[in-house]
């Protein structure tokens, strides 16, 4: 097996090869304003050594941020018709009701409610009505509307109105590009169709970026399926997300955990990602960092996405030190270290100047900051650990003391004792972490329904099912699942035993 | 019309306060306050009026969405269902209401008399029959004071009306409207039996809008300026920190169409090596500390995510999650002999005395 893993940062396109469980390679080269550059020359350098030469590679791996940005920054944006099929209900709260005004005006085409939709035990809750479902897509096209996102009332647990409806534009519209809800999973109509909506204002962004990210690959040479990395630590085949952008938006931060999963050869453990400003602490569970559960913000809008759960606080290895009174942090020289930190002839005293004196760094030029003694370096230091270990208590789940894993480019700023960790584990190629977990990610499948009059065990085994499905669906092979997540809840109020489980199951890629 | 003007700023305190005072239960107010955005966003207001300016003869309703919070996440708060329940009601007894008010402060249904408010031009009035949220239409202060159980309307968005005529029990209530509910879906519009003016000033619970409003208002402002959102919550109201810890165990089952369960948590901070355990039923109702009873129901148990000071449902209530335990003062009607039959901890199974945090 050898795969390339990729993660294009802000600041750097890291790169990774690997081959047979062992990292053979780590490069990184500047983050390029075109994303489409910056992996080109990584790929290049990964390959200069003659690493690539007449090899196969299974697979090249791409995390990026590039999505969630467009968002975030309201560009590369496109115009979306919304659809909604849930009338009579629903209508006092239509699609784009909690956006923040500014994105929803970039992104509101247009949008129609026609009844439709289900009831949470699978009757419907009204017919179809077809009718207005043309109509809409008639005025629709008439908008020049090519993106349109469809949602309904309990599609999650059956999505036939949502499909049908969607032949139906695709009748008025041949070249439609349609998200569904269903397909973006959890109960919760608006958050589920805010995802659709996000998803469908991505269309044109991620047609344009992964046929970028697969001629890159082409132009190097590398000739390998391309997979992209998503929010929960596995990947998508590139036809996927390009259908489904929005679950690629957290990966950044779940390939460094993964990363150092793999890295260290532990799958429960905590992870600190200490970056230049910011150091991200995290939770290994299974080898997958532990989900947020609750609502998650994206550009002010609220969704249910699979993210991991993350503490971030203002320390990285930028980190401004004032000495008297001892303050490091939050604020950051930020990608200018290596122009304006002490011991490179600039001004600002870091946390890296600090590392210097100290003999852990040896960079820059360590005279210019032989002023700072040993004492007045130990108390920076210190004060680094105090910030950790006060971030690592917070994201622990369980009182005793746990294994700690410290990545990214700051990490010597981790001491090797630490309060509430029995073990600090520094590892190789722990700078490029994101990358090995991207190299490394595999195929998920996930199932998060409503079912009724069965036992709770034949609910699960129901729901592992349908989780497996989707993953072989996505890309896995059969043979590698494993369920590495099921919750099952029991609902109040709701006749018939009803219960609601939620299963995840993982795979390793299938062999092409 | 008397009272003062609700502003949306109150709203959006509301909305906060009342899910504090759904102790666990009542639903998010999120949709509500969701809706009640709308509404003033389309020129609608609501009057807010304290139940000392009701005449006696005056006609109140009482209204409540009824169902399972999850099926409401999915078909939303219609804010014309609840007003409609109002209006059948008026058409049932023939008689015109004077104001509305909710059957419960706590969780969404503390939002939602505002909706019906916004359509019918009624005024609210500040008070209603629980102070907080429990899971039963006989947990309410208006059904310790006996007063009539019946009738009761139930409404759907799709144009489905029941009334339910007469019943000769406030228990009776409860299982006869449940099965109307569950068969529209699981979530529904209800209009409670219809109070006069003497029976809300003698049996409600006062000043309940205004209190959750001032309790959101310190809990935004805390947000806001990166205070302690708690230390605000008990800077105006006489409440006390039962506990900090995060959660360590949930255990959810469903009786009888209740959320019922436990949820264990491990001490951080001064509460380190202690641990606590809260029994629910929807709604928080016995908390013990080391094995010891620490607080019971009528007291009103609050878990509060530590850093946000917005409230935890036991219905989201999960795994790691780092929560502060306080608990405010019960209220007076429900400390009375059948008070207590009705909302102490015998009346949830547990087979304690009932004795407050409030009373050492």
């Amino acid at each position: 097996m050898r795969r390339i893993g990729i993660d294009v940062g802000g600041t750097n396109t890291d790169a990774v090869l690997i081959e047979d469980g062992k990292v053979i390679r780590a490069v990184k080269a500047p983050t390029s304003e075109d994303v489409t550059t910056g992996i080109l020359d990584s790929l290049k350098s990964l390959g200069s050594t003659g690493a690539l030469k007449d090899k196969k590679v299974d697979g090249v791996m791409i995390g990026t941020t590039h999505f969630i940005n467009a968002v975030v920054q309201r560009r590369h944006l496109t115009k979306v018709g919304a659809l909604r099929l849930g009338m009579p209900a629903t209508s006092t709260l239509p699609p784009f009701c909690d956006w923040p005004e500014d994105l929803a005006t970039l992104v509101r085409g247009g949008v129609w409610m026609v009844e439709g939709g289900h009831e949470y035990d699978g009757r419907l809750f009204m017919p179809l009505d077809e009718a207005a479902v043309t109509k809409a897509a008639e005025e629709m096209k008439e908008l020049g509307l090519k993106s349109v996102a469809i949602s309904a009332i309990f599609s999650p647990l059956d999505n036939t109105h949502e499909r049908r409806a969607a032949e139906l534009v695709t009748k008025v519209i041949p070249d439609a590009v349609i998200t569904c809800s269903s397909d973006l999973g959890r109960i919760g109509l608006l958050e589920r169709e805010n995802a659709g909506l996000l998803n469908a204002a991505l269309a044109d962004l991620s047609r344009e970026t992964i046929a970028a990210f697969e001629k890159s690959i082409r132009d190097s040479g590398i000739a390998a399926p391309l997979f992209i990395t998503q929010n929960d630590g596995t990947v998508a085949e590139a036809s996927q997300a390009r259908r489904l952008p929005v679950y690629s938006f957290a990966s950044g931060a779940t390939n460094s955990m993964r990363g150092a999963a793999y890295l260290s050869g532990l799958q429960d453990a905590m992870v600190i990602d200490v970056g230049g400003t910011t150091t991200d602490v995290g939770q290994l569970k299974n080898g997958f960092p532990r989900e947020a559960n609750s609502v998650v913000k994206v550009g002010g809008v609220r969704t249910l996405f699979r993210m991991p759960d993350l503490l971030s606080i203002g320390l990285g290895g930028g980190s401004h030190v004032q000495l008297d009174p001892l303050k490091v942090g939050p604020l950051s020289v930020g990608y200018k270290l290596l122009k304006d930190g002490i011991a490179f002839g600039g001004k600002q005293l870091t946390t890296t100047d600090i590392a210097i004196a100290s003999g852990v760094l040896s960079l820059g030029d360590k005279s210019k900051v032989a002023h700072l003694d040993a004492a007045t370096c130990k108390k920076v230091f210190d004060e680094a650990a105090r910030l950790s270990e006060e971030a690592i208590d917070r994201m622990k789940t369980e009182a005793g003391d746990i294994k700690l894993i410290a990545v990214g480019g700051g990490a010597f700023l981790i001491p090797d004792k630490m309060a509430g960790v029995s073990e600090v584990i520094h590892v190789e190629h722990g700078d490029c972490a994101n990358a090995v977990g991207a190299a490394i990610a595999q195929v998920s499948g996930e199932c998060d329904q409503i079912f009724k009059d069965m036992t709770r065990v034949e609910a699960i085994a129901a729901a592992q099912g349908i989780a497996n499905d989707r993953a072989v669906a996505a890309g896995a092979a059969r043979d590698t699942l494993s369920t590495i997540e099921s919750e099952d809840m029991p609902l109040a109020y709701l006749p018939g035993n009803s219960v609601r489980v939620r299963v995840r199951v993982v795979g390793d890629v299938a062999a092409t | 019309m008397s009272g003062r003007e609700i502003t949306a700023d109150d709203i959006e305190s509301l909305a906060v306060g009342a899910w504090v005072l759904g102790t666990g239960g009542g639903g998010n107010p999120y949709l509500a306050l969701l809706n009640m955005r709308a509404l003033y966003k389309e020129g609608y207001r609501v009057n807010l009026m304290p139940a000392s300016d009701l005449v006696d003869d005056a006609w109140i309703a009482t209204v409540a969405g009824m169902g399972a919070p999850l099926v409401g996440m999915e078909r939303l708060n219609d804010s014309k269902t609840i007003a409609r329940a109002v209006r059948l009601m008026e058409e049932h007894t023939r008689r015109k209401f004077d104001g509305i008010m909710g059957m419960e402060i706590g969780g969404g249904n503390g939002v939602r008399p505002l909706m019906a408010a916004a359509h019918t031009g009624l005024p609210v009035i500040d008070t209603d029959t629980m102070g907080r949220a429990y899971p039963e239409a006989q947990m309410t202060s208006v059904a310790v004071g006996g007063l009539t159980p019946y009738p009761l309307t139930v409404v759907d968005v799709r144009g489905l009306e029941s009334i339910v005529d007469k019943v000769p029990t406030w228990k009776w209530a409860e299982r006869v409207a449940r099965k109307i509910v569950v068969e529209y879906g699981s979530t529904s519009s209800t209009c409670q039996p219809p109070r006069t003016g003497a029976e809300v000033k003698k049996w409600g619970i006062h000043g309940t809008t205004t209190k959750a409003i001032k309790i959101g208002k310190a809990v935004r402002e805390a947000q806001r300026s990166h205070s302690d959102p708690i230390e605000a919550i008990l800077a105006i109201e006489p409440g006390k920190v039962l506990y900090r810890g995060k959660v360590m165990d949930v255990e959810r089952r469903v009786t009888e169409g209740y959320l019922r369960g436990i949820a264990r948590f491990d001490g951080l901070d001064d509460c380190r090596g202690s641990k606590l355990e809260i029994n629910f039923q929807n709604e928080w109702i016995v908390a013990r500390r080391d094995g010891e009873a620490l607080a019971m129901s009528p007291d009103l148990i609050c878990v509060l995510d530590a850093d946000t000071g917005e409230a935890v449902g036991s219905e989201t209530i999960r795994y790691g999650q780092r929560v502060t335990v306080i608990a405010l003062p019960p209220y007076p009607v429900f400390l009375t002999p059948k008070g207590l039959e009705h909302v102490g901890p015998r009346a949830f199974g547990y087979d304690l005395d009932y004795r407050s945090v409030f009373s050492s």
